[in-house]
């Protein structure tokens, strides 16, 4: 054993190289592949084609997610495209007999949200899945990143996959967080001051008090918007927060076996004086409710702040910034702040679980939507919105009037019936607010959940903080 | 035959946007196919055409002057966004064999080099001045080497560019990752019998 200091993450990949060769990018060994319809389909043939087998279809799970509808579910899919898919990935999984969780199945819903509350994701692991928020999964202190499709074939046929080491990058918060400011909040506040290629080729560990204070959920909103800022993933060292999460989740290891492992688990930390490559401090103090206003993620500002001028962005990225404000009907300069919305949509990989749902039903309580918008409330999975319903959360979502859907990735990237039509602004707790992400022609504000539930009952943009 | 990637000289089309992400590059509605073919038709779907799928004339894929490029060049973060390799595949299937920008995204990166398509990163400058010769004359051949890793403009202006030794490798002989890795099978199964 080396004596120098490691960081967590080169002790997890390290502990995983099958082979490191001169020249070569290392062949990681991955405990824990979770697979869905959209990128799973074509990996498959090619198994087809070689005559192979899956490796060990114990170490991968799948769901369907993207395609589906959030209405009706019991009803076959409407669209055929979607339809197809979802029906190939229940053939592929029959055929190499991987465990689907299918539409209606107690389990079912978004991939990132399933494999956390099921406790199928536990610290210490290599996680790998065709969607590039497979970073989520870094929040209980694993290695977990996105994948397309070639590599889900080399995860299916080898439990390995061929991948260059990332450099590592620190980022530590310190302080505490205001009142009504969020994981959320936190995150799109990071994407803002480092750019949305600000981690490209690192790999993110998540530090400091702020970090620390966050609940398991806040922790999967921080780790999933990673790839926000082009980092390859993002990792927070497993605490007692971590531990107390997994207790007692359908696959996590139970009784004494669990209390073993927790000991295990408790000495995966990055070593004091471990060396990386670029460390990066904030404060959480200086955070406020945040808001995008552009076309990438790194587009955002305080609720109260204004977009940046034209004098404010470099000359040479002018071009692209101005492309972006038309799209989103706005001007350099503006305040975004009484701005009204059309759409709210609390959903995704990033906001959708049950302490989001939480979060926007204390605050919508005894509150009416505002009239003439629309507002979404889709739970990440059926175990959310079965845990929402014993809760009562739905009776005050549709009090207020508001949609409450069933699970999936829905109107967060336009490929399901859920889309925001051209034009119309969303505010949405999603992760994404690219051109047509939300529906051809849509125009994505992104949010925390307290921020979409202020907007839900306003109609309009504001802060949260005036309201708590 | 197995495809291969050596040297390819060539027309470029420009697209000197930044941070173009992989939902503009093919956009989700359009991930709904099971095999890989296809995908070419609906490569900047909704940059290429307009609500009622006529084609918008000044985007630059639209424009006949470009036909022939096989070549893209396209602003500094490409391929930013979701891991979806189907951008890759709508890049090659629309005939590019080369993406020339001044930084890539991680996942997009992996993915075009598992599909010829060879993403060559050069610094701002290079870029810069490659549109400038572009849009000087649109007809501008660039070379790119992939043996010498070397990107050459019309007037002799080159610059080299890096690659992992092993994916060079794979591109230049048609090699597959996957045989790779099947062939350390013995490896991989003793690696976790020992977990």
């Amino acid at each position: 054993m080396s004596n120098t200091p490691q960081t967590l993450f080169d002790k997890i990949w390290d502990s995983h190289v099958v082979k490191s060769q001169e020249g070569y990018p290392d062949v990681v060994f991955i405990d824990r592949h979770f697979i869905h319809e959209v990128t799973s389909p074509q990996a498959f043939d090619g198994l087809r084609k070689r005559g192979a087998k899956v490796f060990n279809i114990n170490r991968t799970t799948a769901t369907a997610d993207h395609n589906v509808p959030t209405k009706d579910q019991h009803l076959p899919i409407r669209e055929a495209l979607s339809r197809h898919q979802v029906e190939k990935l229940r053939e592929n999984c029959k055929e190499f007999g991987i465990e689907l969780y299918d539409l209606l199945h107690p389990f079912q819903g978004i991939v990132h949200v399933i494999g956390p509350e099921l406790g199928i994701t536990q610290p210490g692991m290599t996680i790998v899945c065709g969607d590039s928020h497979t970073s989520t999964h870094g929040a209980f202190g694993n290695v977990a990143f996105g994948i397309g499709t070639s590599e889900v074939e080399q995860v299916l046929t080898t439990q390995c996959i061929i991948q260059s080491k990332p450099k590592k990058m620190l980022i530590e918060v310190n302080g505490t967080l205001e009142k009504g400011v969020t994981a959320k909040d936190l995150i799109l506040y990071i994407i803002a001051k480092i750019s949305a290629a600000g981690a490209t080729g690192y790999f993110v560990e998540y530090a400091g008090e702020a970090i620390r204070n966050l609940t398991m959920e806040g922790r999967m909103t921080v780790c999933n918007m990673s790839i926000e800022m082009g980092a390859r993933g993002g990792m927070i060292a497993p605490d007692e927060v971590t531990f107390e999460y997994m207790r007692g989740r359908r696959f996590a290891p139970q009784g004494e076996e669990f209390d073993r492992k927790v000991e295990e688990w408790k000495q995966l930390k990055t070593d004091e004086g471990a060396q990386f490559d670029v460390v990066l401090t904030f404060d959480a103090a200086d955070i406020k409710p945040m808001i995008t206003y552009g076309t990438n993620p790194g587009m955002g500002i305080g609720v109260t702040d204004h977009v940046p001028t034209l004098e404010e962005i470099p000359a040479t990225e002018q071009p692209s910034f101005q492309k972006s404000l038309n799209y989103m009907g706005l001007q350099p300069g503006e305040s975004l702040l009484g701005k009204a919305i059309d759409y709210v949509f609390i959903g995704s990989c990033t906001n959708a679980r049950i302490e989001d749902l939480r979060e926007v039903a204390e605050f919508v309580k005894g509150k009416q939507k505002a009239d003439g918008i629309e507002v979404w409330i889709v739970p990440g999975s059926n175990q959310v919105a079965e845990q929402a319903r014993a809760e009562g959360l739905d009776k005050v979502f549709e009090g207020a009037g508001f949609e409450l859907r069933g699970p999936g990735c829905s109107a967060c990237l336009g490929m399901n019936e859920d889309k925001v039509p051209a034009g119309k602004y969303a505010v949405s707790t999603s992760n994404r607010n690219f051109e047509g992400r939300q529906g051809p022609g849509a125009r994505t504000l992104l949010v925390s959940p307290l921020t979409a539930a202020v907007a839900a009952v306003t109609g309009k943009v504001g802060d949260i903080r005036e309201l708590v | 035959m197995k495809e291969t990637i050596t040297k390819l000289t060539s027309q470029a089309a420009p697209l000197p946007i930044e941070n173009i992400d992989t939902d503009q590059i093919i956009p989700a509605r359009f991930l709904k196919a099971t095999t890989r073919e296809g995908f070419g038709d609906n490569l900047f779907r909704d940059w290429r055409y307009n609500s009622d799928n006529t084609l918008k004339a000044d985007f630059v894929l639209n424009d006949p002057t470009y036909k022939a490029a096989r070549i893209l060049v396209a602003g500094k973060n490409f391929g930013m966004g979701s891991s979806r390799e189907h951008a890759a595949w709508a890049i090659h299937d629309y005939g590019f064999s080369v993406v020339i920008s001044s930084f890539f995204a991680d996942i997009f990166r992996n993915n075009s080099l598992n599909n010829f398509v060879l993403p060559v990163q050069v610094s701002d400058e290079f870029l810069a001045k490659t549109f400038a010769v572009i849009e000087a004359d649109a007809q501008a051949q660039i070379t790119v080497d992939l043996e010498n890793q070397q990107v050459t403009l019309p007037d002799g202006t080159a610059t080299s560019f890096e690659i992992n030794p092993y994916k060079k490798n794979c591109l230049m002989n048609g090699y597959d990752d996957i045989d790779y890795l099947i062939s350390l099978r013995p490896e991989i199964e003793a690696f976790q019998a020992a977990l």
